[in-house]
């Protein structure tokens, strides 16, 4: 079994569906953050049989909640502080997400007026529906 | 300020309020005649739609007011690459309110979002036309006398008639209302409206001829089915003949029942229908000037 210390200040995410922590590590704009960050991929878990881990040595207010919510609201937050977990966030579907993802609707007013955000509208809570605030086309993409 | 981007825009009360005002105007045209003196409505019309501006630029000289704007992209500063939201800065400043038609789906609401004016959205592609839905129902209530407990037939090309999936949005929203759905298989209802009606309890039925159920309606609204729609020419050859309405078709329908059809219609009306007084197609165009003057009354907010 691979050991990874711990890390003094910054947050954990665990319980990452497996092999997707690439993909929130790049949605997370990790990538352009001066930390150290790794990343577990298919570590054994009991409740998921595997899972990905993400931990990173930052101020958790760098961390958009609303962007990893979107992509899977099961993901464990844990905040860390002097080595210790100080809170666990819930994450919470967000009502609105903005540039997370993109319309693919080529009839989409964003398909020809590039300066416009993309903005994805939570229209169904329980099945997790998000539309297209212009063209009310369902998002289908959920990385 | 209000802009107006989807039918349920405006909740059933507000319609109530606008459709009673568009009868005032009815049977008292003079009374509105000078409502919108000094004012402008702008068409910004970015497809051809001569139907739709028309009814937008009549209702709009009936109130007394003006207006201006173009009918064609490729007459507008568009074709130089302006965008819809500086385009509606500018148009803000030149009229009071903008009528808008665009292609691409959306492109109202991001008016509506720079806007300083009210901005109707006059259809956006395969997304929204409310107005259409608006005179649909304004017609309805208006010849029926009510907006709830019938029976409604829609017919022809189910799947990709945005008007369709309006009108079915629209009409759900009042009680005892019984949908059949008459259409090919090919060009059937969506999956996600009958989902929403099984989650609503609302009763409806599916069937393939016009003849299954013509003695059940209490209306009948009426869409083309095109031929590019199917996968073969056998196949439309085949059933284009069940969507047609004509005078044997109308034999066994209610005494009372209306037609309805957004229009332009091809042929799946026939002509012998016309005079048969249950026609009401082209009582819809009246009722869509109408409803488009209460509208501009309405988003402008004068009183008379």
């Amino acid at each position: 079994m691979l050991n990874v210390g711990k890390i003094e200040e910054g947050f954990v995410l665990d319980h990452i569906a497996a092999g997707k922590s690439l993909s929130i590590y790049h949605h997370l704009q990790l990538d352009k953050l001066d930390c150290t960050v790794a990343i577990i991929k298919n570590a054994r878990s009991n409740k998921m049989g595997k899972k990905d881990i993400l931990k990173v040595e930052c101020d958790i207010n760098m961390l958009d909640l609303d962007v990893l919510a979107f992509i899977d609201h099961n993901i464990t937050v844990n905040v860390i502080k002097d080595g210790e977990i100080v809170a666990k966030k819930d994450l919470i579907l967000p009502r609105e997400i903005k540039n997370v993802i993109k319309c693919r609707n080529p009839r989409c007013i964003t398909s020809i007026e590039q300066e416009l955000p993309h903005i994805f509208v939570l229209t169904d809570e329980e099945k997790e529906i998000y539309r297209c605030k212009y063209c009310e086309e369902k998002c289908d993409e959920r990385f | 300020m209000r802009h107006l981007m989807n039918p349920l825009d405006f909740t059933t009360k507000e319609l109530e309020k606008l459709f009673d005002l568009a009868n005032d105007i009815e049977r008292n045209p003079a009374k509105y005649a000078h409502a919108c003196e000094g004012k402008k409505l702008a068409t910004c019309f970015y497809e051809p739609s001569t139907r739709t501006r028309l009814s937008f630029e009549s209702a709009m000289l009936s109130l007394g007011g003006q207006v201006l704007g173009f009918a064609d992209a490729s007459n507008s500063s568009a074709a130089k690459g302006e965008s819809v939201s500086d385009t509606i800065r500018i148009i803000s400043c030149y009229a009071d309110i903008c009528a808008m038609r665009h292609p691409k789906e959306g492109a109202p609401m991001v008016a509506a979002s720079k806007s300083s004016i009210p901005v109707i959205n006059a259809g956006d592609g395969g997304h929204q036309h409310p107005t259409q839905t608006l005179t649909d129902l304004l017609t309805i209530r208006s010849l029926k006398g009510r907006l709830n407990s019938f029976t409604i037939g829609l017919c022809g090309d189910l799947k990709f008639g945005r008007t369709v999936h309006s009108l079915i949005n629209a009409l759900v929203r009042y009680e005892n209302i019984r949908f059949i759905f008459i259409s090919p298989e090919e060009l059937k209802v969506p999956d996600y409206i009958i989902e929403m009606l099984k989650e609503k309890g609302i009763s409806y039925e599916e069937v393939i001829r016009l003849e299954d159920c013509m003695p059940q309606l209490d209306l009948l609204y009426m869409t083309r089915v095109q031929k590019e729609r199917f996968f073969n020419e056998e196949d439309y050859v085949r059933l284009k003949d069940f969507y047609i309405l004509n005078k044997a078709k109308m034999e066994p329908a209610k005494k009372d029942m209306l037609v309805l059809h957004p229009l332009p219609r091809v042929n799946e009306i026939s002509v012998e229908v016309d005079d048969d007084p249950r026609a009401a197609y082209f009582k819809q165009v009246q009722y869509g000037v109408y409803v488009r003057m209460a509208l501009i009354l309405t988003l402008l907010e004068i009183q008379v």
